[in-house]
């Protein structure tokens, strides 16, 4: 594979082994420029160590990784200035004030004063101006997350990487950072994103890559994603006591407030199958409400079925 | 407030041309000046007081005692020594500490994934060290000139000495900070190697009142060289030649500094 200017991130073969556990195993894929793409996988899947091998934090065995054609161990000077990542944990430096500390960050990716402007615009946009001055040892949790992201972009990157950003944070965050994103995705910013919300990447991101032991099992447009589930869902509520056909029990995916889900292939089990076999056993319907498979069922059902083969290598 | 223009408008070759790796040095040697500088009590006032309470109970307690070398008595001779000790025991604390402190903190992340160079953090954290060593070095001095008076024989040499023992410092601050992944390590660092090395460098004595064992050891202690050799930049007298303790600290620094270039270059121990 070549790392090609064309994409924001050419990812190709990229193994990484931590004594005998294999975080990555040959992962390889293209993130297209101007994306907002989804990396997503279980705890342990690799996610981070392929984040921090990008971002230079850690050295891959194998593979090699180009940040819009810029390869990121040979030119690793002109890779780092074209990416910035938001690391996962909640990391600062207790000597500095919030504005001191993105006015540095700038000041190593060789910008000056020039991006004082950008700085101050960014303080804006992510609620921090008025805590500009203030310690970073004094902010809370929050705005200490709000400080990690402002450093991420302090050098106006064209490819940003953000690893689970909205971990443990409240919901106006969440909804600042991501106004924020499609703001800068609109004017043609890559931003690839690790989250365990999954509703935030089925909003967000046109395409997603699941990974899990290390091994991508599936990329795809979102849209493609949502429709290879076979599945939809179908929640009853059962008005008079009785038992659920026997036809019907081996199609029960979950039980909440007295109520049924059942998960139903679209070919097999049509709907109104299942209301002629409850008809058939006496029983009354109180409630009824389907469901489409939303992303999280696809990210259990694949990483649950190790027997699916992993898709690595130049997949786009 | 004027909008700032997003770099995406821009093909990314001509993105590249509005970063300075020159910026990237300065600001990393300017943030590990304001560093300490921010605590300035503690990096460079301390350091100072204790020094001069040396200075003032050594000089008493050896009040009256025979000059270590013709014209200059003890008070003299001991305050060289004394500043090169704290300029040592400093430049190593300031580069050790900060790198020992972001690995800790987590936040060298920032600088891990930053466009930085082994040899821009390599220079940037040793400017940083002699800039602290300096102001200790002037203050002590200031200070001690207000009661002793001292001769300076050859201002090269000294500055020489200086420059050299202060980098060499530094330097192996930067290989312990990268070495230590707690503080228990940079603390045994500091006690089995820096204070031991510098309390038998012949910082309080001339190494020729030792005991022939001692008088020998002294002279594969690289700390005894930069001593002395600071020594001679103002009294134009010392234990061994100004050549060869020039010699020592350029080799010691020399030999240190490969190592540390070679664990930046490499990533040894940050980054995995």
């Amino acid at each position: 594979m070549n790392t090609s200017p064309t994409d924001a991130l050419s990812i190709d073969g990229v193994r990484k082994a931590y004594g005998k556990v294999q975080a990555l195993d040959g992962v390889g894929f293209n993130i297209r420029r101007g994306e907002f793409f989804g990396l997503l996988g279980p705890n342990g899947a690799g996610k981070s160590t392929l984040i921090n091998i990008i971002a230079g934090l850690v050295r891959a065995d194998q593979g090699r990784i180009g940040v819009l054609g810029h390869d990121t161990v040979r030119d690793w000077r002109s890779a780092r200035r074209l990416i910035g990542v938001v690391p996962q944990e909640l990391v600062f430096d207790p000597f500095f004030k919030v504005v001191d500390m993105l006015r540095i960050q700038a000041g190593y990716y060789g910008c000056g004063r020039e991006s004082w402007p950008w700085i101050d615009e960014m303080l804006v946009k992510l609620d921090l101006d008025s805590k500009r001055n203030a310690s970073m040892r004094t902010l809370s949790g929050g705005m200490k997350r709000r400080v990690l992201i402002a450093q991420a972009l302090v050098h106006r990157p064209p490819v940003v990487i953000l690893d689970e950003p909205t971990a443990g944070v409240d919901v106006e965050l969440r909804r600042t950072l991501w106004g924020f994103m499609s703001e800068l995705h609109a004017k043609g910013t890559t931003v690839v994103l690790t989250t365990h919300y999954l509703e935030e990447a089925q909003d967000l991101c046109e395409r997603i890559a699941i990974i899990d032991k290390g091994k991508v099992r599936v990329i795809e447009t979102t849209a493609q994603l949502l429709n290879r589930h076979p599945f939809r869902f179908l929640r009853i509520k059962l008005a008079n006591e009785g038992l659920l056909p026997e036809s019907l029990r081996p199609l029960v995916s979950g039980e909440k407030n007295g109520s049924i889900e059942l998960r139903l292939d679209r070919e097999k089990h049509p709907i109104s199958g299942v209301f002629t076999a409850l008809r058939a056993a006496g029983l009354d319907l109180e409630d009824v409400h389907t469901r489409e498979p939303d992303l999280e069922d696809i990210f259990i059902e694949l990483t649950h079925d190790h027997s699916r083969p992993a898709v690595n290598g130049g997949v786009r | 407030m004027n909008q700032a223009k997003l770099p995406t408008d821009l093909a990314p070759e001509a993105d590249l041309a509005r970063f300075s790796d020159r910026v990237g040095f300065f600001t990393l040697t300017a943030k590990e000046i304001k560093r300490f500088w921010n605590v300035l009590g503690q990096t460079v006032t301390a350091p100072v007081v204790t020094a001069l309470l040396y200075l003032l109970v050594f000089a008493q307690a050896m009040k009256g005692r025979a000059p270590v070398y013709p014209g200059v008595d003890y008070t003299e001779f001991l305050v060289p020594g004394l500043v090169m000790m704290t300029v040592i025991q400093n430049a190593f604390a300031n580069s050790s500490s900060s790198l020992t402190q972001s690995k800790i903190m987590g936040n060298l992340v920032f600088l891990l994934m930053a466009p930085l160079g082994a040899w821009e953090w390599f220079a940037a954290y040793v400017t940083a060290a002699l800039v602290r060593a300096v102001l200790v070095a002037s203050a002590m001095l200031a200070v001690a000139l207000l009661f002793v008076p001292l001769p300076l024989h050859a201002p090269l040499a000294l500055l020489a000495m200086f420059l050299l023992s202060g980098a060499s410092l530094a330097v192996l601050g930067l290989i312990a900070g990268i070495v230590a992944s707690k503080f228990d390590h940079l603390a045994a660092f500091t006690n089995f190697i820096i204070t031991p090395l510098s309390f038998l460098s012949g910082v309080f004595y001339s190494v020729h009142a030792l005991p022939p064992f001692w008088y020998a050891a002294s002279h594969f202690n690289p700390f005894f060289y930069m001593i002395d050799g600071f020594r001679y930049g103002f009294f134009g007298q010392a234990d061994v030649p100004i050549a060869l303790s020039l010699a020592w600290a350029a080799g010691f620094l020399v030999l240190l500094s490969t190592i540390c270039l070679w664990m930046l270059m490499t990533g040894y121990k940050l980054r995995r």
